[in-house]
């Protein structure tokens, strides 16, 4: 393993030697088994479209159901065997269609495809270390995550079916095999792979902050980091607190369904027999989870502000607006993310007290979310606008990001709530707010790094056309889910027809349904030009986006070690774009004060 | 054979989208827009910005118009005190973010459309401004404060102790209905324990305890118009949640831990058959707390009945033990069982 040890210290190690170390690697250690974060990076990004397809697949064959309740989807028998009974979708199979999307999505895709694909990929470019401080355990952090994965994409194809009881997983349901087919073992690995999910989020995590912390190059303070960096930096504290904390609920299930503890059951009744449990808390297991599944949300959300306020700030040619009150708001978010777990559990008959409180600290994230936005809006007023397809992407993200957070004022006022808890009012709202917009900034990442990842470009028209499909779906899809949600129409239903209350919106759920489809299908646009580019794309140069972060100034492949000579020293921010009295319209973070005379600000003359 | 038609048409329009893609990459080569950076393409930019626009024009006005037409099917009938403060509130916490919402999108799609790309055109250095910062952070501080306490107040009305004189029903869900008890003559449900849950006696009532003896459960819930209601609400096997669409009204059933929520019905169903000009309107009663196969299935009935009416039903009723007498056997010859049970009922905290 000598020849994949990278060094930090670059006594030790010269680059150049590094250079020559790499041509020994053999094929495993250079792409399965590797050290080198851009190749961890690559393998979390492929492992993370996988799953995004996987999940989205699995809301179109539900979305087909709820579209066209009536329907028999007899031709679906042979890709779901026995789970299409007389033609119509089994309706267990449909709350595991539910669940699996939803864990697919929230933990697989926008959890470990994106931050593990970013975070790994550009906190050593762009602070400038020559990688991780830990190869090894971030080499680790990729294989259990994979392991976790097979066993995540296993249960979709066991007898009883994957797990059926909401992502959520909530007990009783999901601890009582008698009570509905997935808690059996479907459930079981659903618990063992999230279990491994959790270690390996923790290995990558404990990376991220020590790296953040320990090896930014020469100069690059704290305040001079990307908002990406800082982005990342605090998404790794929150997984790193909060993670550990699902894996006690999730231990604490195990027992509950394998070694006969009450924790979360109590006076249950079942399948014929009374069972002896009792004293449990059904509702302990709910702080337990959204303990974690509130600051998850902005695991998932906060890479993408990163990502969204870089790409915005590169091509609208223009500073970040308020790089300062940036972070500061990250900050508040991810501090106030640690307080508002309970406004899931509104009417849970938790103490209304404690309602009233948790309503409080709901409502203030309205506070610096707004700022965020603003200050989206304000760094592209005047800017000089390059429409690039990671830049459609990114102000896509905002308006998303509007659409969906607005709700979420609604949602945190616990009286409110009382009548849209668990309506797909929730469902538009969360879907908008870190669904659809956490794709988006994905899709922001990827078409904006992918030169740097593959040293070439994806096709911008193509990107174009993937862009505006998606948009338009997604707004088609999650906008009438509001009238819907309004109307009470509750979510995790399998059909809605026995039910006087809710049995208008017919029309309105198969075009949702159509709606998904289109959007689903114009992901193939991207899948296509993701792997062709990958191939057969233009030639990148190594900035192609005029951009000033440190990991444009590596070479097209950059290799094991990341710059070929020294590691370039950071002199300044990283958003000096369209500086008075620059020659070009952007100033890289490793240009010297003293060879930028001509547009240095009064206190800037100082660092000359 | 139609499999193999439609298979190859796709494969066929593949083909073709695949032509297209490569002949605009040629395409544009020869134009030369492959020389100049990414995104200062002067056609390329005018087609997003315009789409941009029409973007936020068409799908502004498309949003509109959805949202008018489908108003009164999402505005579901309110037949109940508190729904309408919570009515209120939503509506104007609505406009509120509407207005934000508008303005926003506005500003996000006009500026991008606006400040595209020009060859001679230089972006305004403009990194922050802390007195615009102060005001914008400072704005939707205030409105924020404002709203909490609306929530606050309405929440903490809602929430509040149930009157004295309200009308006790048990509420209890089960995989997958619903049933109801209520305390008969002597206004004390008896109490219940899980133990004692049988094919006749759903609800695990302890017949041995005096209060049960009159307790009924009647097939479909009635509640007199206002007057205030209590519902206890508990669950036997996995969280359900009880969802009053028309009361807006939402109390989890978890097993274990009794819950409660209480209300004043406005419109009795006759009255709302009436309003709503639906002959076969009904007030239904949901679960909303996924809890298995037949979850959304779970459909009561409940009745609101004019105060008189609704002490004729109460009348009528007969209690649950003398339809089932032979329920009471159980709970007399087994005294040795007895006070082990009760034992473990009285552990339980159902407080009914």
């Amino acid at each position: 393993m000598s020849s994949t040890d990278i060094s930090i210290n670059k006594d030790v190690h010269h680059a150049h030697e590094e250079h020559d170390h790499h041509h020994d690697q053999n094929f495993f250690e250079k792409y399965i088994f590797s050290q080198d974060h851009k190749v961890i990076a690559k393998q979390f990004l492929f492992a993370g479209i996988f799953w995004g397809f996987v999940g989205g697949f699995l809301s179109v064959i539900f979305r087909l159901q709820l579209g066209w309740p009536e329907a028999t989807f007899t031709f679906l028998e042979p890709i779901l065997g026995e789970w299409i009974v007389n033609g119509k979708l089994d309706s267990e199979f449909y709350l595991a269609l539910v669940t699996m999307h939803g864990t697919i999505m929230v933990f697989f895709v926008l959890t470990a495809g994106l931050s593990g694909t970013f975070s790994n990929f550009l906190i050593p470019l762009q602070i400038g270390a020559r990688d991780m401080a830990s190869g090894f355990m971030n080499m680790l952090s990729f294989w259990v995550f994979f392991l976790s994965s097979i066993i995540m994409f296993m249960s979709l194809f066991i007898e009883t079916g994957p797990a059926g009881g909401g992502w959520t997983v909530y007990p009783p349901l999901s601890a009582l095999p008698q009570a509905i087919l997935g808690s059996g073992l479907g459930m079981t690995l659903w618990l063992i792979s999230m279990a491994l999910f959790i270690v390996s989020q923790l290995l990558g995590g404990v990376n991220y902050i020590t790296t953040v912390i320990n090896l930014r190059t020469r100069g690059m303070s704290m305040t001079k980091l990307p908002l990406t960096i800082w982005a990342f930096f605090l998404t790794a504290i929150l997984g790193l607190l909060s993670f550990p904390v699902l894996l006690s609920a999730a231990l604490l299930l195990i027992f509950d369904r394998s070694f006969g503890t009450s924790f979360f059951l109590s006076d249950i009744y079942i399948a014929g027999e009374a069972l002896a449990n009792t004293g449990g808390s059904a509702i302990l297991f709910q702080h337990l989870f959204w303990f974690l599944g509130h600051p998850e949300v902005y695991i998932v959300i906060l890479p993408t502000f990163g990502i969204v306020s870089e790409v915005i700030a590169t091509n609208s040619r223009k500073p970040i607006f308020g790089y300062r009150a940036m972070i500061g708001s990250m900050l508040g978010i991810a501090i106030l993310s640690f307080v508002v777990w309970a406004h899931h559990m509104f009417v849970t008959g938790m103490n209304p007290f404690l309602g009233s409180v948790f309503m409080f600290l709901t409502l203030i994230i309205a506070v610096p979310s707004a700022v965020k936005v603003f200050n989206w809006i304000a760094t592209l007023w005047r800017g000089n606008i390059r429409f690039t397809a990671a830049m459609m992407f990114a102000i896509a993200f905002v308006s998303l990001f509007i659409s969906g957070g607005l709700t979420g004022i609604i949602l945190g006022n616990s009286s409110l709530d009382i009548q849209l808890h668990d309506t797909y009012f929730v469902i538009a709202h969360f879907h908008l707010v870190m669904g659809a917009a956490a794709f988006f900034g994905m899709f922001c990442g990827i078409y904006h790094w992918f030169p740097k990842m593959f040293g070439r470009m994806m096709d911008e028209k193509l990107g174009f056309v993937h862009f505006w499909l998606t948009f338009l779906a997604v707004y088609l899809v999650f906008m009438p889910m509001h009238y819907l949600g309004i109307a009470g129409f509750p979510r995790r239903y399998y059909s809605w027809t026995g039910f006087e209350a809710f049995n208008m919106f017919a029309d309105m759920n198969s075009f949702i349904s159509i709606a998904a489809i289109l959007g689903f299908t114009a992901q193939f646009i991207f899948l296509f030009n993701f792997i062709f580019s990958i191939f057969k794309g233009r030639r990148a140069t190594a900035n192609p986006w005029h951009s000033n972060t440190l990991e444009w100034t590596t070479p097209v492949n950059p290799g094991h070690g990341n710059w070929p000579g020294e590691i370039p020293t950071v002199y300044r921010w990283p958003y000096d774009y369209s500086k008075p009295g620059a020659v070009e319209d952007y100033i890289p973070q490793n240009v010297p004060f003293s060879q930028t005379q001509s547009s240095n600000l009064p206190h800037e003359r100082d660092l000359e | 054979m139609i499999t193999f038609a439609i298979g190859l048409s796709l494969i066929l329009l593949l083909v073709i989208l695949f032509l297209l893609f490569r002949i605009g990459t040629l395409a544009s080569i020869f134009r030369g827009s492959t020389q100049r950076a990414v995104g200062t393409t002067r056609t390329s930019n005018k087609v997003n910005g315009i789409l941009m626009l029409l973007f936020l024009i068409v799908g502004g006005a498309a949003f509109a118009w959805s949202f008018s037409d489908s108003w009164d099917e999402m505005n579901q009938p309110l037949a109940s005190v508190h729904g309408g403060w919570t009515d209120s509130l939503f509506w104007t916490t609505m406009v509120v973010i509407g207005i934000v919402f508008v303005i926003t999108q506005i500003l996000l799609f006009w500026y991008s459309y606006k400040y595209q790309h020009q060859d001679d055109k230089r972006a305004y250095y403009y990194p922050h401004n802390n007195k615009l910062e102060i005001v914008w952070t400072m704005i939707p501080a205030v409105v924020m404060a404002l709203l909490v306490f609306a929530g606050w107040k309405t929440w903490t009305n809602i929430t509040s102790a149930a009157p004295e004189d309200a009308v006790v029903i048990e509420v209890m869900g089960k995989q997958f209905n619903w049933m109801a008890r209520y305390p008969g003559g002597d206004g004390k449900l008896g109490t219940a324990n899980v133990q004692y849950i049988d094919a006749v006696n759903e609800m695990g009532v302890d017949f041995s305890d005096p209060n049960s003896m009159d307790d009924f459960m009647p097939r479909e819930i009635h509640v007199p118009k206002g007057k205030p209601v209590l519902l206890k609400i508990r669950s036997r096997d996995v969280i359900h949640s009880v969802f009053l669409p028309h009361f807006r009204l939402k109390m989890d059933a978890v097993p274990g831990m009794p819950t409660k929520f209480w209300f004043v019905p406005t419109k009795t169903t006759a009255e709302m058959q009436n309003e709503t000009g639906n002959p076969n309107f009904t007030y239904e009663l949901a679960c909303t707390e996924i809890c298995g196969k037949g979850h959304f299935a779970m459909r009561f009935i409940l009745v609101v009945d004019e105060p008189e009416d609704y002490e004729e039903w109460v009348a009528s009723q007969k209690p649950f033990i003398e339809q089932n007498p032979q329920l009471l056997s159980k709970f007399t010859g087994e005294s040795d069982n007895q006070m082990v049970l009760e034992k473990s009922a009285e552990e339980v905290k159902t407080e009914l």
